[in-house]
């Protein structure tokens, strides 16, 4: 068992590594790479400072030394993103940790709530379809499913903003709450961030849990035929436990890895969708960077997904050894 | 095949038994039914196109699905032909669609054929869809089934490991930073780029899948006759999770469609003159959003994308659910029941489907 979680925390580390090595090649290896950029930005607004101070300055901002060894350029890196220095974004001029500390709320807020609602309405009309099977219910919410799916969540989100946003102005299109609304506990704040997030919300469960449902309902099918059952049946088990103990356990421990690809999906998918909803969050602010080639927010925010990522598959990874036992014992999660 | 063999066959005759009996040696004998190279060629053709694809013709997904993709292919590569590349201002501004039938879907903003457009789109979508489902499947593949096969060994882990850090990276972020940063032209590499990492899942799911069939009898019996184990991965793994990968390849060729249009709508690729991404952005920012007259811009990429999307779900639908041994037995088990006949294998379905937003 403790193994399994060592093993577990090991990759996730690896993992972390790896991307934080990929970001530090590539803040180097942009063409035009952000030095340049940022010498002749500051060039251009301080024209009489002389070259040494510029590049100084330059290097202050990129937070790298470009003539010092590579090796020691990089244990530089770890060392300042360890004590959660990513270094100052050019164009808003504040401390990249800061904005992007200030927008993961916003995104993970999106994400979970999308997340839940997603697994919950894949789970439920799974379910219910897999025991009316072949009913015009199955039918026709297979097709819808399949139709759903078959829909890119930035189409959806645009339509979405379309109709609900610009057309009948029911929704706002933009933004994390009303500027009127005071941040904190209050009902006013409260209400004003949902109807924000409702949108972006809802473009990603709409696309996003046909083909969970459609996957639960095969499990459930299948649980459904399972000896097991007859058995626990014949034993004089009450329908409902039957139901919980037996054919809900079962048939959702297979969509984990659909729930841990599903994580990945949505932290990344957030680049376009809060882009469409000018909400800004972490994808919103890793767009903005790269339109401005704003290199250390740009990288930042790619950390911070990641980061992000890594997190959610743990603690998920985590929590499914406790519920299936056999995972842990290395059998199971395949 | 022996070489012996092949000198008697080459000549593309079919050669008796009784002319080569006399005078050669038992080793030298063939069969009496040896074939001739394009008998050869007749009989795998047979076996590995005509043969599935009546099966597949039997399931209304597929189908339904095949008919889409042909329609696609057909106006990627006849309907390129057919019509006129559509340049500014060859129709009035903002026609809305099925008005003048010169113009069947309307224009755009700028006075350029909707259906013309979209037309003129495919062949890059192909090249992409093709270029990037390839290298996805073909890699997995590789990775997955070598892996699968020396389950537990060093190869194992490393290629595991490295497996899993490509899964976890998040893919769209990704793509955008490698494709900032590399500025791709050529479709080939776009349709490679935008798929950059999905290979991890799949390589993961076929790993698993051989690892179901390693101990079969027939690997084991390749083994003892001491193959290589490349000739085993080959020869004898490779073909048995084929309809799986076949599958998957489908999935693959929708997420290449997804991140394309993702990334030409937000504008993060070198812009190409006619790709349904950029309609899409052309419209959002053209103020299609603002008024219902200019809405029709937005929607027939829209709608172009979807029917594609629906098209390759339903045929990986139908292919799974014919190749799946699991479905298939089940349909043996119960044919006198019509709806079981709707049974979903979730194999193929979350992978694909999910990905959408990676």
């Amino acid at each position: 068992m403790v193994r399994y979680y060592l093993e577990r925390l090991t990759q996730s580390i690896i993992t972390l590594l790896a991307v934080v090595t990929l970001s530090f090649g590539m803040i180097r290896l942009m063409p035009g790479g952000p030095m340049e950029m940022m010498r002749a930005r500051l060039i251009r607004q301080n024209p009489d400072l002389g070259m040494d101070r510029i590049n100084r300055l330059a290097e202050n901002y990129v937070g790298f030394q470009p003539d010092r060894p590579i090796h020691e350029q990089y244990i530089e890196y770890l060392t300042m993103l360890a004590q959660g220095d990513m270094g100052d974004s050019y164009e808003f001029g504040r401390p990249v940790v800061d904005i992007l500390a200030e927008a993961l709320p916003w995104t993970a807020f999106v994400m979970s709530l999308s997340l839940l609602l997603m697994f919950v309405i894949a789970i439920a009309l799974g379910a219910l379809m897999a025991y009316r099977e072949g009913s015009r219910f199955d039918t026709s919410w297979t097709v819808t499913s399949v139709t759903l799916t078959s829909v890119p969540y930035y189409v959806a989100a645009i339509l979405l903003v379309y109709v609900f946003g610009y057309q009948l102005g029911w929704l706002p299109t933009g933004g994390r709450v009303a500027h009127t609304a005071e941040a904190g506990l209050n009902g006013e704040f409260l209400v004003s961030a949902i109807r924000h997030a409702v949108l972006p919300v809802a473009s990603f469960v709409i696309t996003g849990f046909g083909a969970l449902a459609v996957a639960m309902r095969g499990n459930s099918i299948q649980v459904l035929g399972e000896d097991y059952m007859r058995v626990a049946r014949l034993r004089g088990l009450s329908e409902r436990r039957i139901s919980f103990r037996y054919v809900a356990r079962n048939a959702i421990l297979p969509m984990w890895t659909s729930f841990l690809i599903a994580i990945g999906a949505m932290f990344g998918g957030s680049v376009i969708l809060e882009e469409i909803f000018s909400y800004p969050g972490v994808g919103y602010y890793m767009l903005q960077a790269i339109e401005m080639r704003d290199m250390p927010l740009m990288m930042g925010a790619f950390l911070v997904i990641t980061i992000g990522i890594i997190i959610g598959v743990l603690v998920a990874d985590l929590t499914y050894g406790m519920l299936d036992p056999r995972a842990s014992r290395g059998g199971g999660a395949q | 095949m022996t070489e012996s063999t092949r000198d008697v066959t080459d000549g593309g005759e079919t050669v008796g038994i009784e002319s080569l009996g006399n005078d050669r040696s038992p080793f030298d004998q063939v069969s009496e039914t040896t074939l001739s190279r394009k008998e050869r060629l007749q009989q795998k053709y047979d076996r590995l196109i005509v043969a599935p694809g009546r099966i597949l013709w039997s399931d209304w997904r597929a189908r339904v699905g095949a008919a889409i993709i042909l329609l696609y292919v057909l106006m990627g590569t006849v309907g390129v032909w057919l019509t006129e590349p559509t340049q500014l201002n060859d129709a009035p501004r903002l026609l809305l669609p099925f008005q003048d039938w010169a113009h069947p879907l309307g224009s755009d903003g700028n006075g350029r054929d909707l259906l013309r457009l979209t037309i003129h789109a495919t062949p890059h979508m192909l090249q992409m869809i093709l270029a990037g489902a390839v290298f996805t499947t073909a890699f997995a593949t590789a990775i997955g089934a070598v892996s699968g096969y020396l389950a537990g060994s060093a190869t194992d882990r490393i290629l595991m490991t490295m497996t899993d850090i490509a899964m976890t990276i998040p893919g769209l972020p990704l793509v955008i930073i490698v494709a900032v940063a590399l500025e791709p032209e050529s479709a080939w590499l776009i349709g490679i780029i935008v798929v950059i990492n999905y290979w991890a899942g799949l390589a993961r799911t076929i790993r698993s899948q051989v690892l179901t069939i390693r101990r079969a009898e027939y690997v084991e019996a390749s083994k003892t006759l001491g193959l290589s184990t490349r000739s085993i991965v080959t020869k004898d793994i490779i073909p048995n999770v084929m309809p799986y990968i076949f599958v998957n390849f489908v999935n693959a060729a929708r997420q290449v469609i997804f991140a394309s249009v993702g990334l030409y709508f937000l504008g993060l690729l070198p812009r190409v003159s006619a790709n349904w991404g950029v309609m899409m952005q052309d419209g959002y920012t053209g103020g299609a959003l603002l008024t219902w007259s200019a809405a029709h811009w937005l929607l027939v990429p829209m709608v172009t994308i979807v029917v594609l999307s629906f098209g390759l779900i339903l045929f990986a639908q139908g292919t799974d659910r014919i190749f799946n041994p699991r479905v298939r037995a089940r349909h043996a088990k119960s044919t006198s029941d019509e709806n079981t006949d709707d049974e979903e294998e979730s194999t193929a379905t979350p992978v694909g489907a999910i990905g959408g937003g990676r």
